[in-house]
C-alpha cells in the first residue's frame, strides 16, 4: 500500500509518558493512507486513546513526529488541525438543539446562514435524522446521539475523522447495525478513519487495516484476514479470534517447519514463524476451526491424543472442549455434519491438524 | 374481553389496586416518622418565630387593651365636627388609666406611641403619677382635670393619633417602614429628614449585588483552576479556600479593621512606597468599600463551592469536542463550557445574595454609617429602640423583597438550573 510519496498520516518514532517514568506509548511508527479505515485495537490501557489524542492535538507527543498531509503537526492547535472526531460519550453539547450541534463547527469557519442550514440538512440526512433537528441531545437515544456525533464530526467534511470506541455504549444489536453504517459511509465519502476500539469482531469488521496494540507498542498491523490467518506473535493469536496454545522447545529447524517437543512429551510439526531457534522455548497457535476430531489417526495431519471434557451444541458447529497434551482448555469446533462421530464425554479420541494451520509463536506462559 | 374489565387481584384477592395503596401508604408513613423530629424543630425554631415577626408587624392590640373603655368612646367622636373630644372620652380615660397605672401598663403604652409622636411617653408617665391620686367617682367632670393636669391633653393632633391606633392591627409599622406616615388624612410621606428606610433598602440590595458580582468575578476563575486539576492537588488547595471558616467570622472582620483602616496596613504600605501622602491617607473602612471588601471575603467560599462542584461535572470532552470541530479557545469557552457552567453560577450567586442582604454582623464593624444594611437597623430596634413592631415590618419587607427576586430569578434563569453539584 505504501508507495513513494508521504502517507497522510504518519507517526514517526513517537513515545508518550504522562508521569515521566513510564512510558504509555512506545517508539510508534504508523502510516496511514488517505481514504483508509484504521483501526486500532487492543487491551484496556494500552494507549489506543493516547495515540488518538496525541493525533487530534489534545496530548503532546513526549518524543517523534506526527505528520498530517506530509506537514509535522505537533505544534498545530487542536482547532487548527481540521480533524473530525467523535468522541467515546459523543460530547454532543446539552445546551444546544441536534440542529445547533450540527451547525457548530460550520459557524466557527464562518459559514453563512444559508449554507449552514442546507449542510446540517444534509449531514442528518445521512445518518437518517432529519426530523430530529430541533430536539436536545437529552431527548435522543443512544444509537440517535451516536449519528448525531457522527454527523457532527462529518459535517464540516474534514479529511480525517477519529473515532474513539464510539460503539461502546451500545448493545450488540444496534452496535453491529451501526458498524455496517459507519462502514458505508466510509465507503461513500472516502475519509480516512482512524478508528479505536477493544472489540475485535468490530475491528475484523470494519477496517482495512488493523494495528493491535498492547503495552503501548503495535504488536501486528496487517489487514483482518492477514491479521487472523497469519498472526506473527502469540499476544495477537490469542486477543484476535478464538485460539489453542500448546508449549514446548524447538528441537530442530528445517527451512520454515520447527519440530516441537511439547511438555507433555508428544513431538508435533509446526510451522516457524516466530521462534528463537532451535533450543528455544515457543507457543504453539492453533485454531479451533483448523482442527478435527477423529477416533483413528488421519494420514497427512499432525495428531495428538485427547480426551472429550465438553460438549456444547450450537447449531451450525458443536463446540467441543478437550484435554490435549495437558492443556484441558483446547477447543475444536465441529462442524454440524450428519456423521456425528461418536462424540461423547470421556471418550479418548485423536485431535489434529495441517502443519501450516500451527503456528509456532514466541513463548508466552498461559 | 370481559375479563380485562376485571378490576386485577392480588395474590391474596383483594383488588390490586388497594394492595398498592396500603403498601404505599405504610412508606408514606415511615417517611414521615423519618423527618418528624426536623419537622418539629423546623417548626419550632424557624417557621413559629417567622410567623410571630409576621404578625407583630400588623399588630397593635396595646392601645385597645390598655384603654378598651376609651377607644370605645373615640369611635363617637369625630375630629371635623369638634376639635376635641367630649367629656365621656375624658372620663372613659380617667378610668382606663387609673386601671393601667394600677397594672402599671400605662408607659408601656406612653413608648409604643411615642414611636409616632414624640413626647407622648413622657405625658403618659407624668400623668400616670398624678391620676394615680384622683377619685373616680367625685372628681368629675375630667375634661378640664385633664387639660389642667398637661396641656398637652388639648392636643387634637395626640386624640386624633389615639382614635388612628385604636384598631387592633394597624398598617402603621409597614408605612413607617417605607418612609411613609399614618395621618387622619391619610397616608404621607415621612418628612425628608426622617426617612431613611428606603434607602437603606436600596442600599442593601446595591451592596449585596456588588457583593455577589464581586464574588462571581473572583470565584469563577478559582472554580475554574481548582475544577481542571488533578483531584489531589485540587482537594489540597480546597482546604485553603475553606479555611476562612476555620477562624471566626469576628477575628476575620477584625482582621480586615486591621488591615483598611487610616492608620492600617493597607494604607501605611502605599505610604511608605510614596504612592499616598500621609495627609490624604485612603478612608477604607467604616464605608461602603470596608463592607464590600469583608464581605466579598467572607462570601467568597460560597461561590466557589457551588461554581467548583458544577464544573467538576463538566466532561472535558465537550470543550476537547468543541475544538476538534474547530472552535479556538475563546469560542470553546464562550460556547460550550460557559453555558454548561450557568447552573453554578446561579447557585452560588443565590446563595452569595441571600446570605449577604440578610447580613449584620461584618457591616455592623466596617460599615460606620454609610456601609451599613437595612439588617442592622432591624437589630437597632429589636436591641436598642425596642421597637419590635417595626423591626417586624422591616424583616417582613426583606422577606418579601427575597422571596420576590427568587421568583423573578426562576421566572428568568430556572431554579432547574440551579445545581449545586
Ligand atoms: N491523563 C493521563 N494522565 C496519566 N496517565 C494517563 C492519562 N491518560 C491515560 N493514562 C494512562 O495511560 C495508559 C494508556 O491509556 P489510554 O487511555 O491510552 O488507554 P486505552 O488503550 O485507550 O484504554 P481503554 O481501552 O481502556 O480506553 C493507561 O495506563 C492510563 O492509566
Ligand atoms: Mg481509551
Amino acid at each position: 500500500m505504501l508507495d513513494g510519496t508521504n502517507p497522510f498520516v504518519r507517526f514517526r518514532n513517537v513515545q508518550k509518558s504522562y508521569d515521566g517514568e513510564t512510558l504509555v506509548v512506545k517508539n510508534l511508527n504508523l502510516d496511514i493512507e488517505a481514504g483508509e479505515f484504521v483501526t486500532m485495537l487492543g487491551p484496556s490501557g494500552s494507549g489506543k486513546t493516547t495515540c488518538l489524542m496525541m493525533l487530534a492535538g489534545f496530548e503532546t507527543a513526549t518524543h517523534g513526529e506526527i505528520e498530517l498531509g506530509g506537514k509535522p503537526i505537533n505544534n498545530i492547535p487542536p482547532h487548527k488541525r481540521g480533524i473530525g472526531m467523535v468522541f467515546q460519550n459523543y460530547a454532543l453539547f446539552p445546551h444546544m438543539t441536534v440542529s445547533e450541534n450540527l451547525a457548530f463547527p460550520l459557524k466557527v469557519r464562518g459559514m453563512s446562514a444559508g449554507d449552514v442550514q442546507e449542510k446540517v440538512k444534509r449531514a442528518l440526512d445521512m445518518v437518517q435524522m432529519r426530523a430530529f433537528g430541533d430536539r436536545k441531545p437529552a431527548q435522543l437515544s443512544g444509537g440517535q446521539q451516536q449519528r448525531i456525533a457522527l454527523a457532527r464530526a462529518l459535517v464540516f467534511e474534514p479529511e480525517l475523522v477519529l473515532m474513539d470506541e464510539p460503539l461502546g455504549a451500545l448493545d450488540k444489536q444496534l452496535r453491529e447495525h451501526m458498524q455496517y453504517e459507519i462502514k458505508h459511509i466510509h465507503e461513500n465519502l472516502g475519509v480516512t478513519v482512524v478508528y479505536v476500539t477493544h472489540d475485535q469482531s468490530e475491528a475484523l469488521t470494519m477496517s482495512n487495516r488493523i494495528a493491535v496494540f498492547d503495552d503501548g507498542v503495535i504488536q501486528q498491523l496487517d489487514d483482518p484476514v492477514t491479521l487472523y490467518e497469519k498472526p506473527e506473535n502469540s499476544f495477537v493469536a490469542q486477543f484476535i479470534g478464538e485460539n489453542n496454545t500448546l508449549t514446548g522447545t524447538v528441537e530442530a529447524l528445517s527451512k520454515n517447519v520447527a519440530t516441537v517437543k511439547l511438555e507433555a512429551g508428544d513431538t508435533v510439526k509446526a510451522l516457524a514463524v516466530n521462534t528463537d531457534g532451535k533450543g528455544g522455548r515457543t507457543s504453539l497457535s492453533i485454531r479451533p476451526e483448523r482442527c478435527v476430531v477423529s477416533p483413528k489417526k488421519v494420514a497427512g495431519l499432525s495428531m495428538l491424543k485427547g480426551r472429550i471434557e465438553e460438549l456444547i451444541y450450537l447449531g451450525d458447529h458443536i463446540r467441543c472442549r478437550m484435554n490435549v497434551a495437558g492443556n484441558d482448555e483446547f477447543i475444536v469446533k465441529v462442524p454440524n455434519t450428519a456423521d456425528q462421530l461418536g462424540l461423547e464425554i470421556g471418550t479418548e479420541t485423536h485431535v489434529g491438524w495441517q502443519t501450516d494451520d500451527c503456528r509456532a509463536l514466541d513463548f508466552k506462559q498461559v | 374481553m370481559s375479563e380485562r374489565a376485571q378490576p386485577l387481584l392480588a395474590a391474596d384477592g383483594t383488588p390490586l389496586k388497594r394492595s398498592i395503596e396500603r403498601s404505599l401508604r405504610r412508606q408514606k408513613i415511615e417517611a414521615f416518622l423519618l423527618v418528624a423530629p426536623l419537622l418539629a424543630f423546623v417548626l419550632v425554631t424557624f417557621v413559629a418565630p417567622i410567623a410571630d415577626m409576621l404578625f407583630r408587624s400588623v399588630e397593635n392590640q396595646i392601645v385597645a387593651q390598655t384603654l378598651p373603655a376609651t377607644t370605645d368612646a373615640l369611635k363617637e367622636w369625630n375630629p371635623d365636627v369638634s376639635a376635641l373630644p367630649d367629656e365621656a372620652v375624658f372620663a372613659a380615660l380617667a378610668v382606663d388609666m387609673k386601671a393601667a397605672v394600677k397594672s402599671k401598663t400605662h408607659t408601656r403604652l406612653g413608648s409604643r406611641l411615642n414611636y409616632e409622636k414624640t413626647g407622648v411617653a413622657s405625658l403618659f408617665r407624668k400623668s400616670g403619677r398624678r391620676i394615680k391620686k384622683w377619685d373616680l367617682a367625685g372628681d368629675a367632670p375630667f375634661k378640664d382635670k385633664f387639660l389642667d393636669l398637661d396641656k398637652k391633653w388639648g392636643d387634637p393632633q395626640l386624640w386624633q393619633l389615639l382614635k388612628l391606633y385604636s384598631p387592633v392591627y394597624t398598617s402603621g409599622y409597614f408605612l413607617n417602614a417605607v418612609d411613609l406616615k399614618k395621618t387622619p388624612d391619610g397616608v404621607e410621606p415621612r418628612a425628608e429628614s426622617e426617612q431613611i428606610y428606603i434607602l437603606l433598602f436600596q442600599r442593601t440590595l446595591f451592596m449585596s449585588l456588588a457583593i455577589t458580582l464581586m464574588c462571581l468575578l473572583l470565584g469563577y476563575p478559582i472554580a475554574f483552576l481548582l475544577s481542571h486539576l488533578p483531584m489531589r492537588t485540587s482537594n489540597l488547595l480546597m482546604i485553603l479556600v475553606l479555611l476562612p471558616f476555620w477562624t471566626s467570622l469576628l477575628v476575620r472582620t477584625s482582621a480586615w479593621k486591621v488591615l483598611l483602616q487610616q492608620e492600617g496596613v493597607i494604607n501605611d504600605v502605599l505610604v511608605t512606597i510614596g504612592l499616598l501622602g500621609d495627609s490624604d491617607r485612603l478612608q477604607l473602612i467604616n464605608n461602603q468599600t470596608g463592607t464590600i471588601v469583608a464581605m466579598t471575603h467572607i462570601l467568597l467560599p460560597f461561590m466557589i463551592l457551588p461554581l467548583y462542584s458544577v464544573m467538576r461535572t463538566i466532561p472535558p470532552s465537550y470543550v476537547r469536542a468543541a475544538k476538534s470541530l474547530g472552535a479556538n479557545d475563546v469560542t470553546a469557552f464562550a460556547k460550550v463550557y460557559f453555558p454548561q457552567s450557568v447552573p453554578g453560577i446561579g447557585a452560588g450567586s443565590i446563595l452569595v445574595f441571600i446570605l449577604a442582604i440578610g447580613y449584620y454582623i461584618t457591616p455592623e464593624l466596617v460599615g460606620g454609617t454609610t456601609g451599613t444594611f437595612i439588617s442592622n437597623r432591624i437589630a437597632y430596634h429589636i436591641s436598642s429602640s425596642l421597637n419590635w413592631g417595626l423591626a417586624a415590618a422591616l424583616g417582613s419587607i426583606l422577606l418579601i423583597a427575597v422571596l420576590v427576586l427568587y421568583y423573578a430569578y426562576d421566572r428568568i434563569v430556572g431554579i432547574d438550573n440551579v445545581k449545586l453539584g
